[in-house]
């Protein structure tokens, strides 16, 4: 593949994410998998988690952060140098801000009239409930063998769960889990 | 500014609003309370992510279209750099078991914590018995059936404003 063509790809696949990437976060992460993972094989599907568990871990939205990620490791895995691959980063942050720069100059500019807008309203009572199916379809999604190896996989998926729903805080419990990864798969 | 509450802001959205809020409304004054309110609600129907939308939107206000690429341009640089340097080097330990061994580890968790805060979101997103049947259906099409959440998005656009449509319609009668 040309690098042109590659970057092209990218672009206009983040491109995409931003634009239909309602609800923020974690509901646009089956957006972001489907295009990166499924469709074009950028990255695989366990690499996808590690971006998100990384995301969870440092600062910045997850959108950005898989932007910056994966524009990198797509140009490099394809043998192209790191330099490349610090300009695909910056092609396809660039691409997933887009969107967002247009809607927002416009809706600044109607903001008033926007918030009592009833087609707006109409919408947003159906697309509320849907992003929280989408979180949902996330969750689901990565429920697979890749990064469900055995039943410890499913110990630690519960211990976190509930610790998560008593307000534990998200960062410790991945630096929990990642030691109790290291104590329970022996080298 | 913005650039300050990017390099803060761990776990994404959610967590910057209150940072946001601190700075914007309290510390520079540059919105009041309501307005802020009003823009957060704008800002989460949005496409895009949440914290770029917010930045955008303060920028705007403030400088104009100028004003929202600074601001915008804030709040991106710093998971740019944080990423980059992180790509950079986890493309070379990716391989390295021991590093395998802690994300055997981390990949459930991070499913557990995607999965967690839901029934909240659903409450504040106003899903009750009567409207739970649309994030079943949804999450249903996009795990099963492998349906594209842009597709998702679009019908529930399309579904939310004919079904006013109809409403209105009715009432006219």
């Amino acid at each position: 593949m040309e690098l042109s063509d590659l970057y092209l790809a990218l672009f206009i696949s983040f491109f995409k994410i931003g634009l239909f990437g309602f609800g923020g976060g974690y509901a646009m992460l089956p957006l972001i998998q489907r295009e990166v993972v499924d469709l074009h094989g950028w990255i695989s599907v366990s690499d996808f988690t590690d971006i998100v568990a990384i995301s969870q871990t440092t600062p910045g939205p997850i959108a950005f952060n898989s932007a910056t990620y994966i524009g990198y490791t797509a140009v490099t895995e394809m043998g192209f140098a790191q330099g490349y691959g610090v300009l695909g980063s910056a092609v396809c942050t660039f691409a997933v801000s887009i969107p967002s720069l247009v809607i927002m100059t416009i809706v600044c500019a109607f903001f008033f009239r926007l918030k009592s807008n009833p087609w707006m309203q109409a919408s947003l009572s159906v697309l509320k409930p849907a992003i929280i199916g989408l979180i949902a379809s996330a969750a689901l999604l990565l429920m697979n063998g890749y990064n469900f190896v055995d039943y410890k996989s499913w110990i630690i998926f519960v211990a976190v769960l509930v610790a998560s729903l008593k307000k534990a805080d998200p960062i410790l419990l991945i630096v929990l889990s990642g030691v109790a990864g290291l104590l329970l798969y022996p080298a | 500014m913005f650039f300050k509450i990017g390099a803060f802001t761990f776990g994404g959205g959610y967590a910057m609003i209150p940072l946001i809020r601190n700075e914007v409304v309290k510390k520079k004054l540059w919105l009041d309370d309501d307005e802020f309110m009003d823009m957060l609600a704008i800002a989460q129907s949005m496409p895009g992510p949440i914290s770029l939308n917010t930045a955008l939107f303060v920028g705007n206000k403030r400088l104009g279209f100028k004003g929202s690429l600074f601001s915008g341009a804030g709040i991106i640089l710093p998971s740019f750099i944080v990423i980059l340097l992180i790509a950079v080097v986890f493309t070379r330990f990716k391989e390295n078991p021991v590093i395998e061994r802690i994300f055997k580890g981390i990949r459930p968790a991070v499913v557990a914590l995607i999965a967690a805060p839901l029934l909240g979101l659903g409450k504040s997103a106003g899903v009750n018995l009567k409207n739970i049947w649309i994030p079943l259906v949804v999450a249903l099409s996009v795990w099963l059936l492998n349906i594209s959440p842009v597709y998702v998005i679009l019908a529930a656009i399309l579904l939310g404003t004919s079904h006013y449509l109809f409403v209105k319609q009715k009432t006219k009668k």
